[in-house]
């Protein structure tokens, strides 16, 4: 038996003064996916069918590098932010840590390889793999 | 981590059944949660008939007869009979509800189901533990806050104030909304909940409050306020048809302008 009483457990270690900063991010890339997405899907739907070739070059372009770089970034960086809501939701304790570990490094993986695939690409410095 | 399914020892089983009244014509049927935690044993469904041609208008009319007419031993809450006091507040037919305010004719389903309130422990038949609850509602700190000496005949405050406090301070406390709430259920510890939070906007908003920064930083946090997803179960369900989530989505509100 845990001898607390019911208002020491409601409330736990106080207040974390954060999360509002989190709910900002999270308003700010939504409003920027709303405008980028269809964005995207437009310059996705150009390459479609092209050989490769042609795609490197198409990536190339400013407009569709820039695009899809913005994209992915503030796609990461609200995946980033929106699976650790869900995280947070559903899981407690080490889990929850780990998984908070995994999602951020998965996140900014692809913006890694996301920045790098379009610097090659733009720069010219294509590679046959 | 989240349960998906009810503990073994949580899991109901079919109960007694309760035989109907003798020449009623007017019968419905009433499926009721039982526990007593002296037994030992798993929770189970009791059925019970009433004639609602001897019956009042109301569910709580229903289990008044139940326990005074049927079976003495079913225990609930009740106190004013009149949506003011908040006791009454349990599961019906699928949906959170004060049984004193809520309609038999208003059940959409056949048989008349009543469960306690979700996702709290039950501390027997239709009665839910509301110690944390209550305690969460005290961690708001829901009473006038100032600093400036108080004036000799009273705190005044304009008509447009005032009127700020209109879908607020009529909240019974029930906690029919917050055991309505996923984010609660899944981690109502720490998650203050939409009862808690619509009373601390209370007093935020409240112009005669002083402590409006103290309150705001004791909310700025990622569970105490902001596991609300804006799900809406709580409006949804309030029965006295207050808007906690709109109280949640200001509160929040406020935060973003004090970074922004």
């Amino acid at each position: 038996m845990r001898y607390i009483t019911p208002r020491k457990a409601a409330e736990g270690l106080g207040s974390a003064h954060s999360g509002t900063q989190h709910h900002w991010a999270m308003t700010v890339t939504g409003v920027a996916l709303a405008i980028l997405t269809p964005l995207f899907m437009i310059v996705i739907a150009r390459a479609i069918g092209l050989p490769r070739e042609l795609v490197l070059a198409y990536f190339g372009r400013p407009f569709q590098a820039l695009i899809t770089g913005f994209f992915i970034i503030v796609g990461m960086l609200h995946f980033i932010k929106g699976t650790r809501i869900m995280i947070d939701d559903y899981f407690q304790g080490g889990v929850r840590k780990a998984a908070v570990i995994i999602s951020v490094i998965f996140g900014w993986a692809v913006i890694a390889l996301t920045v790098y695939a379009l610097a090659r690409m733009g720069l010219g410095a294509i590679v046959v793999l | 981590m989240v349960q998906l399914t009810l503990p073994k020892n949580s899991r109901m089983r079919v109960g007694k059944t309760w035989p109907k009244p003798d020449g009623a014509t007017n019968v419905r049927r009433f499926n009721i949660y039982r526990w007593d935690p002296d037994t030992g044993e798993n929770p189970r469904i009791d059925t019970y008939f009433i004639d609602l041609d001897k019956c009042g208008p109301m569910v709580l009319d229903a289990l008044i007869k139940i326990k005074n007419e049927i079976d003495p031993t079913l225990t609930f809450r009740r106190s004013c009979r009149e949506g003011i006091c908040g006791s009454c507040a349990m599961n019906i037919d699928g949906g959170n509800r004060l049984a004193c305010i809520f309609g038999i004719d208003e059940v959409k389903g056949k048989d008349v189901n009543i469960y306690p309130l979700p996702h709290m422990p039950v501390v027997k038949d239709l009665i839910p533990d509301l110690t944390h609850f209550y305690a969460q509602h005290a961690s708001v700190q829901p009473y006038l806050q100032t600093e400036t000496p108080t004036p000799a005949k009273e705190w005044r405050q304009s008509i447009e104030d005032r009127k700020k406090l209109d879908g607020l301070y009529e909240c019974v406390m029930c906690a029919s909304c917050s055991t309505a709430c996923p984010s609660y259920w899944w981690n109502g510890d720490r998650y203050l909940g939409p009862a808690a939070l619509l009373h601390a906007y209370r007093w935020i908003i409240d112009s005669r409050d002083e402590a409006t920064g103290e309150r705001l930083d004791s909310l700025e946090d990622p569970f105490k306020l902001y596991r609300c997803h804006t799900i809406m179960n709580c409006t949804n369900t309030c029965p006295k048809g207050l808007n906690p989530a709109k109280a949640i989505a200001s509160i929040k509100h406020m935060m973003v302008e004090r970074i922004v």
